[in-house]
């Protein structure tokens, strides 16, 4: 049993505040990602459960203990770092027993552990090489190696894949899953990449400037984020967000984005949305696979529009078309053999049972 | 065929081969004549000692040319390694700098770690006053020095003047600040996340320091070993002023107290001294080199 709460967690350097009061429960075996743009915490927070930094105010526990003033080696967890931090005059093994071997657990217990982590891992033939005579990836899987074989009830890694080239990193976060799977520890893991955060995560939690933003499963905050940093964060290409307004013309209610363009709110939304009628900075926030090519065979309707478009991205599977709207660029995803082209007008749809109407002056998705 | 056609069609630029190797070579020659000259110019001193301790006094001072040894002769080295005095010399010296070094080391890791790793307060303050102790010369020490020892005498009844073991308490002044300072910069150089890993592993700081920073800082112990032992070994002014008795002298100092009497100087076996006493340091440059140069900590983190 591993559960983690953070409650009401401060940390202040020299009265510049990292962390503003963030409150987080963990659930035990659980898999959470924290995930959020340079110097929004993250780190931080991870850090101050590892107890490599004081906590200015509020309670971090661990498996129901208060460790506010625990010393790290007494939280019973283990840390993935970066740069891996390995000893670099131990060789494999006993970089992956030292921590053992200073609890002074008996030697053939630490020959077992060793040896089933390794395996695990898959480096049980590299146990006699020195870190320097390993690869990237290599590292990165004794560093998991070393915090495996101590058993803690806490994995902590602190963006464990940044140093890899991309097409390891994909391998190492199936390989962090994997093992997650096999070993099941509460893990909290801290990533500025949110495909990262997505894949691995049971939770992501989204940090920006010191706070959470939203926490959920990664479907959760894909589909239904609460607020405009989440819904331009999560996804990639990233939401567009379009200025509009809300307008009640002879009983339906529509979203207009120029004088141009309007369209229909869906009506399963209007109950939804009419309150909003006539409020001054409107956006409306529409992911780029909604914004599709209209197809032959569908009978046209309100939602469809002719658009210029400025600039066309291949990429296989499908071709990302820009335009512009509101003096803002709009992506939107098309069929790769809808005939899009660069300068030429065409058929667009917006898909508007997908989107989002924010409230810019407050951030919130309404 | 289009590919042919396109090259025979191609207009014909003159290709500069090998102009960046001949760039090299040059640069190659340059190199060596300077490097050439400045060996010749700092072994010219060394050979010439070595040439004058194979010499008889008759032949030193006879007028042929210095630069030829025309009957060579161990004489030298046979007298002055069966003098009593100068074994004894050799002996302090040796037990001296081993001892400063000893102690050298201990303060100044300790020091150096804390100073670099514990974040205390007025650490930073500290470091810069390590080093500022070292800017003051030895010249400027040894009068209150020698006030110090009188004052410690008067207190206690112990003599700490004329001992050859009181150079052991002396260098350290001249040699810690210094070695404190490598250290520092080495130990900074060491990935911050080395120390957490290890704190996290569950490894107290002094575990911190004996497992994981001093193994990986050997390089950088030795340069500060080499420092301070090259210190203790040619320290000249500190044996001079605070030794007299000829028991206690130490081999700088000896050979010019002992081997110059009044204007009489017995150049052979000075130089015989001076290149026995050059020996050990070469000795242990020559060994510890490598070990000095070779970069332990590659592997540590990414790389």
């Amino acid at each position: 049993m591993a559960q983690v709460t953070l409650r009401k967690v401060f940390k202040k350097y020299d009265e510049v505040p990292a962390v503003r009061g963030v409150d987080l429960d963990i659930a035990d075996k659980e898999f959470i990602v924290l995930v959020g743009p340079s110097g929004c915490g993250k780190s931080t927070t991870l850090r101050m459960i590892a107890g490599l930094e004081e906590i200015t105010g509020g309670d971090i526990a661990i498996g129901g203990n208060i460790v506010n003033d625990v010393p790290p080696k007494d939280r019973d967890i283990a840390m993935v770092f970066q740069n891996y931090a390995l000893y670099p005059h131990m060789n494999v093994y006993e970089n992956m027993s030292f921590g053992l071997k200073l609890k002074k657990t008996p030697k053939d217990e630490i020959d077992r552990r060793v040896r089933a982590a390794a395996g695990i891992l898959d480096i049980t033939e590299l146990l006699d090489r020195k870190p320097k005579a390993l690869s990237g990836g290599q590292r990165q899987r004794v560093a998991m190696g070393r915090a495996i074989v101590r058993d803690p009830k806490v994995f902590l890694f602190d963006e464990p894949l940044s140093n890899l080239d991309a097409k390891l990193r994909v391998q190492m976060r199936t390989e962090i899953k994997k093992v997650h799977q096999k070993v099941r520890t509460t893990t909290v893991y801290v990533t500025h990449d949110q495909v990262e955060a997505m894949t691995l995560a049971d939770r992501v939690v989204v940090m920006n400037a010191g706070l959470i933003e939203q926490v959920g499963t990664p479907n959760d905050l894909y589909h239904s984020p609460t607020t405009k940093f989440v819904a331009g964060f999560i996804g990639s290409p990233a939401m567009n967000f379009i200025s509009c307004q809300l307008e009640q013309a002879a009983g339906a209610l529509r979203i207009r984005v120029n004088d141009k363009l309007s369209f229909p709110v869906p009506s399963e939304r209007t109950a939804r949305y009419t309150p909003q009628v006539g409020k001054p900075k409107l956006v409306l926030g529409l992911r780029p696979e909604h914004i599709i090519e209209t197809r032959p065979h569908v009978e046209p309707n309100q939602h469809d529009f002719d658009m210029t478009i400025e600039v066309v991205e291949p990429m296989g599977m499908e071709t990302l078309v820009y335009f512009t709207v509101n003096g803002v660029e709009v992506c939107g995803r098309v069929n790769p053999n809808a005939g899009a082209a660069a300068g030429r007008s065409m058929k667009l749809r917006a898909d508007l049972s997908n989107m989002h109407l924010i409230d810019d002056t407050t951030g919130k998705v309404l | 065929m289009t590919n042919a056609a396109i090259t025979a069609d191609a207009p014909v630029r003159p290709a500069h081969y090998g102009s960046v190797s001949r760039d090299r070579r040059w640069a190659m020659r340059w190199s060596y004549f300077f490097l050439v000259l400045f060996a010749i110019f700092f072994l010219m001193p060394p050979f010439y000692m070595l040439l004058t301790s194979l010499k008889t006094s008759g032949e030193i001072s006879a007028a042929t040319n210095p630069w030829w040894v025309f009957d060579p002769t161990l004489d030298n080295y046979i007298a002055l390694l069966t003098k009593n005095e100068f074994l004894i010399f050799f002996r302090n010296s040796a037990m001296v700098s081993i001892c400063v070094v000893s102690v050298t080391m201990v303060i100044s890791v300790l020091a150096a770690f804390s100073l670099a790793r514990m974040k205390f307060w007025g650490s930073a303050t500290l470091a810069t006053g390590v080093f500022l102790t070292y800017l003051v010369p030895d010249t400027l020490l040894f009068i209150p020095l020698f006030k110090m020892f009188a004052w410690f005498r008067d207190l206690t009844g112990i003599e700490l003047i004329n001992h050859w073991w009181t150079m052991i308490i002396l260098y350290p002044t001249l040699s810690v600040p210094f070695a404190t300072w490598i250290m520092i910069g080495y130990f900074a150089s060491i990935p911050k996340e080395l120390d957490e890993a290890a704190l996290i592993d569950g490894a107290s700081w002094f575990q911190t320091l004996t497992k994981i920073f001093i193994p990986v800082a050997m390089p950088g112990i030795i340069a500060a070993m080499i420092f301070s032992f090259t210190v203790s070994w040619a320290q000249f002014l500190y044996p001079l002023a605070f030794t007299t008795s000829s028991s206690e002298l130490l081999l700088p100092v000896g050979i010019v107290t002992t081997l110059i009497k009044g204007d009489v100087f017995n150049w052979g076996q000075i130089m015989t001294g001076a290149l026995l006493g050059a020996a050990p340091p070469l000795i242990i440059y020559a060994f510890l080199m490598d070990y000095y140069v070779a970069g332990l900590t590659a592997g540590a983190t990414k790389g």
